[in-house]
């Protein structure tokens, strides 16, 4: 009797903490499903708003559904209305910064390469400090060095033009190119390349023999931030350069302050997604090399 | 020749990073600080002012203004990234059916340019057609929501806004340090009769002691260099009441021309990040020579 009332009691317990257990469960569903809408509102609101007329923004609101699958506003960003004087669109901006992404991601994560080998295959006396010296490039305000910079650029006869981009983003890449490779390579073991020198193979052929086989994933991560961080740069593109030369960045800025008589939200909406797409979708695709790129960025070791 | 050559190979590849950063990082700095201490106008001048130029930014109601928000913004943007992204990785890491789904839903903010998302946002805000219009629309009448056009209010749009790209971030960084932490430690703790709460807030999060401290270090970072998010969202206004450190500056140095203040406004924020940046590197370098 007691034994039955006790074990009767222990189920119920059981049964009230399932239900509890159950509440709680839907509880993080809610919380995660509410933050996960928060954080999705603003990119819905980009695409509808992109795809509906002027006409429809005024009357809707904006959550409301578009009428139709309207890309009117898509062209306009991409290619323009088609008439001469101020007429700005994305395409050439878009190609500008494609010529200052690729030839500046190149050459930084090269630099970076080299250096985090020799760092870590090639020790020298005081290579500590040499990879601090590089390291606190990571964190300078880039304010502290714009105003010389544009004297540089100028004295180069490079200001304004995407070739002045490229060297300013190749220069500022370097220190997190090179805390990438160092961090990767210092986690290789050495015997592999002291065996290769015993063997008689030089520093050329160690790297591209024996380091460079192995180093896909770091390549991977290296070019998506660099990628990254300078396709989304405004600071440097607003600053060394504007009118013709501009990256996608500035010209999208341009285009939503420019004043003229009427705001056009659709194809401002469109603008911003064209240029965040190329990003989005490198993240999309490769999000877990991207998210070991923030992290390695922020806690390095 | 060859064989020297051959001994000094590798500080010779080493030599262009070396070389660059010296120059560009490093020798920029110290010409900035130089300049800082000139009365340089639209052209830089080389004989030495002392210390007037820190005196005019630091009598200038504006810069003050930028200061104060700067301290509003970076407190606001600290509390909420790192509230909302330990939520989000405690809730996370409690084996989530599409966890994955989610969680690249709470990144991607982090692969758009403030540019991007500081265009939405503001056509989000604006009053006339955005979130107050559909309130309105849904039968709230006397719904307001016009903080992008308030003085008082337009500093906390900044922070909407920022808080929603960043938060992700944190999220990130310490789901990873969650997840590293071995189960025998939970599994041992749950044995000694500790709930779920007690194993967090007890055992766990102290143990993020250092995932932190580099969130507190990355976030105030980003909250001083804060500018695309400005400029794309309220351009320092209505009037100068959401202006910050480094809008000043770039306004100072290529719209009025004043080279030398805004030299001292860049040294301002460059000693900010030092004080910042410098204790994380030792206590980093200090930790991986431990190892």
């Amino acid at each position: 009797m007691q034994d039955s009332l006790k074990s009767s009691s222990y189920q119920q317990l059981e049964q009230k903490s399932k239900y509890t257990n159950m509440f709680l469960r839907w509880f993080l569903y809610f919380i995660l499903i509410l933050f996960a809408s928060y954080f999705i509102f603003p990119l819905y609101v980009m695409v509808v708003t992109s795809l509906k007329t002027m006409e429809e923004i005024r009357q809707g609101t904006l959550l409301s559904w578009p009428s139709g699958l309207n890309l009117d506003s898509w062209a306009v960003a991409w290619g323009g209305r088609g008439y001469g004087a101020g007429d700005t669109f994305l395409r050439p901006y878009f190609w500008n910064s494609i010529k200052m992404v690729v030839p500046a991601v190149f050459f930084s994560t090269f630099i970076g390469a080299m250096a985090g080998y020799v760092l870590t295959k090639w020790r020298f006396k005081g290579d500590k400090w040499v990879f601090l010296f590089l390291l606190f490039g990571c964190f300078i305000p880039y304010q502290a060095i714009l105003l010389p910079m544009a004297r540089t650029l100028g004295a180069l006869g490079i200001s304004n033009s995407v070739v002045g981009l490229v060297l300013v983003h190749t220069v500022y890449g370097i220190p997190f190119t090179t805390l990438f490779f160092r961090n990767f390579y210092v986690s290789i073991p050495t015997e592999l390349v002291k065996a290769a020198r015993i063997d008689g193979a030089g520093f050329f052929k160690i790297f591209f023999k024996i380091l460079l086989p192995i180093s896909a994933p770091i390549i991977v991560v290296t070019i998506i931030w660099q990628f990254t961080q300078i396709w989304n740069d405004f600071l440097f593109g607003s600053t060394f350069s504007f009118g013709e030369a501009a990256p996608i960045q500035v010209a999208l800025n341009n285009m939503v302050l420019s004043s003229t008589s009427v705001k056009e939200y659709n194809v401002d909406m469109a603008s911003a997604i064209i240029a965040g797409i190329p990003t989005l979708i490198v993240y999309v695709l490769a999000g877990k090399y991207f998210i070991r790129g923030l992290t390695s960025g922020a806690v390095k070791g | 020749m060859l064989k020297w050559l051959e001994k000094n190979l590798p500080k010779i590849v080493m030599a262009p990073a070396v070389g660059l950063i010296g120059w560009f990082v490093y020798g920029f700095v110290l010409w900035t600080l130089y300049i800082s201490f000139t009365n340089s106008k639209i052209l830089p001048k080389y004989e030495l002012w002392g210390f007037g130029q820190y005196e005019k930014l630091w009598a200038s109601r504006k810069w003050l203004i930028s200061v104060d928000n700067l301290l509003v913004f970076t407190a606001l943007f600290l509390i909420f990234c790192i509230v909302i992204g330990i939520i989000l990785a405690i809730f996370l890491d409690q084996k989530i059916r599409a966890e994955g789904v989610l969680r690249t839903i709470y990144l991607y903010p982090m692969a758009l340019s403030f540019i991007v998302t500081g265009t939405a946002w503001k056509w989000i805000l604006n009053p006339t057609l955005g979130i107050q219009k559909m309130f309105i629309d849904w039968g709230f009448e006397n719904f307001t929501f016009d903080w992008l056009v308030n003085r008082e209010m337009a500093i906390y749009t900044i922070v909407i806004a920022g808080v929603w790209q960043s938060a992700g971030f944190v999220m990130a960084l310490f789901l990873a340090g969650l997840r590293s932490v071995e189960d025998e430690i939970i599994k041992a703790a749950k044995i000694d009769g500790a709930g779920l709460f007690t194993v967090y807030w007890r055992i766990l999060l102290p143990m993020m002691r250092p995932v932190f401290f580099t969130s507190f270090v990355i976030l105030v970072h980003i909250s001083i260099k804060s500018y695309d998010l400005i400029v794309a969202l309220t351009q320092g206004g209505p009037g100068i009441s959401t202006t910050m450190p480094a809008l000043y500056m770039t306004q100072t140095a290529f719209h009025k021309s004043q080279v030398g203040l805004s030299a001292a406004s860049a040294m301002m924020m460059f000693m900010a990040v030092a004080a910042v940046i410098i204790p994380y590197l030792y206590s980093e370098l200090r930790r991986e020579n431990a190892r």
